[in-house]
This record gives structure tokens, sequence and C-alpha cells, in this order.
């Protein structure tokens, strides 16, 4: 295995574990903001502003912005076939999230399926992160720099 | 049934953003986090497809805030999730992306968890 290779790995593993934590932490403080709102929720411009307010909300936005910015960093080199399975923990730890922190109900279906996800990341972690060849996407052309004298 | 139509909107907006989003950060190249480098890449905000992306991710989370009000986060989540496989599709076409059987088989079961999470 190549520096290289092994460079873009260690990087894919790490960024991997911001885009899944960052998701997970960010729909539970949404989903918790939502569920605690001092009065009814409605699609008003007025309410909806009010409601990015909210402090559990605001924070939920925070950690989704983090989690597009970190996988849109991740798509930039690996295939987004291998990107969406292996950060599908992300699911998991909403489930389990979920169950602890907003006592809702899972059943054993739903258990069983979180099981079969949990199985699917694993097959998909297993491939390669990148299988577009270079030619296949059109890359950018650098712009050529001025220097100043 | 207003849930599974916000799930419908929440599908077809990610699917659209995802591969919008992948081709440009492909034609952009790997994003690295040092200083100068990180700087000249947040200048990719200004391509029209990244623009795009964003507004379909607007539509896809203010569709998901909406069915949160009306649906379990442990349903809402992983009721979404039914984009993996078709996306696996799609990026093989759109992409190009060689997808062999473990992927598939991945892709697959992921979906079926899905199902199972639907009953």
């Amino acid at each position: 295995m190549s520096s290289e290779h092994k460079r873009l790995s260690s990087k894919t593993r790490t960024l991997t574990l911001v885009v899944v934590f960052s998701q997970a932490l960010g729909n539970f403080a949404l989903a918790w903001g939502m569920k605690h709102l001092p009065a009814q929720f409605s699609f008003t411009p007025l309410s909806v502003l009010k409601v990015l307010f909210e402090p559990w909300v605001a924070a939920g936005i925070l950690l989704l912005m983090l989690w597009m910015l970190s996988r849109m960093a991740l798509l930039s080199w690996a295939d987004l076939s291998y990107v969406l399975p292996v950060t599908a923990g992300g699911y998991i730890l909403s489930t389990l999230m979920g169950k602890w922190f907003l006592a809702e109900q899972i059943s054993g279906t739903r258990w069983a399926g979180t099981l079969l996800i949990v199985a699917g990341i694993v097959l998909v972690g297993l491939t390669q992160h990148n299988t577009t060849k270079p030619d296949e996407v059109p890359q950018r052309i650098e712009e050529p720099v001025e220097v100043l004298t | 049934m207003i849930a599974w139509l916000l799930v419908g909107v929440i599908m077809a907006s990610t699917i659209t953003g995802d591969l919008l989003q992948t081709a440009e950060m492909k034609r952009h190249g790997e994003v690295r986090f040092t200083n100068g480098r990180l700087r000249r890449s947040l200048g990719i905000f200004t391509r029209p497809l990244l623009l795009l992306t964003i507004l379909c991710m607007a539509v896809s989370f203010f569709a998901f805030l909406k069915l949160l009000t009306v649906a379990d986060l442990s349903f809402a989540v992983p009721a979404t999730a039914g984009t993996f496989v078709l996306e696996t599709i799609l990026a093989k076409i759109f992409l190009k992306e060689q997808i062999n059987t473990l992927r598939w088989a991945g892709a697959c079961l992921v979906a079926c968890g899905v199902a199972l999470l639907a009953l």
C-alpha cells in the first residue's frame, strides 16, 4: 500500500467519523428542540425564523452545517456509493439517542432493520473508497497564477 | 400519510442534491485542510451546481423539520434512508462509479433494513 493511499485511507476514516457524529448529534438536537417548542410550530416565515433561534434547533443547525461541510470534503475524493452507506452509522446513533434521551419506543422489527443497516455498512466499508478513473470526471483547470513584480 | 409524503419530498431533493454535489466536488478535486488550500476551496460555494445543491438541501431540511413534528425521530431518520439503493444506481449511471458485488450487497442490505424500519 503506497503512502499516498494510506494517507487518504486514514483521512477517509477520520472524516467519516466526523460526518457520522455531527449528523447524529445534529438530528438529535433538532428533534429535541422541535419537541420542546414553547408554541405550536407552523410554516409561516415568522414562525420559522423564531424556531431557527431556539437554542437546541440552532445547535442542531450548526452541527448539520459541520456535517454538510465534512461530507462535501469527503465526496471530493471518495465515491458517493461508498460515502452513503459508510456514513449510515449516523442512523444507528440517532435510533439509540431517540430511545435513550427522547424515550421513543423501538420495536424488534426496527432493531432488526438497524442491524441490517450495520451489516450493509460493514460490507461497503470493505470496498475501495474511490473507483472512478481520473479521466471520467472532468478535472478543474487550474488558472495560471500571475506573479506581481 | 403526510409523513410518507414528506419522506418522498426529502428523498427526491436529497438524491438530486447528492448527485450534483458529488459531481462538483470531484471536479474540484481533493479538499486539503491546510490554511491556504482550505481558503481557496471555500470559493467553490459560488459554483452554480453547488448553489443548486444547497437549494435541494434546504428543501430536504425544511421537509425533515416538518416530518419531525409529525413522526418519531427513530422513524423519520431511517425512513429517509431509502435513497441508498437509488443513489447507488444513479452514481453508477451518471458518475461512472464502479459498483462491485460487495457494494451492491451492502446497499441492498441497507435497503432491506429500511423496509423493516418502515413496517
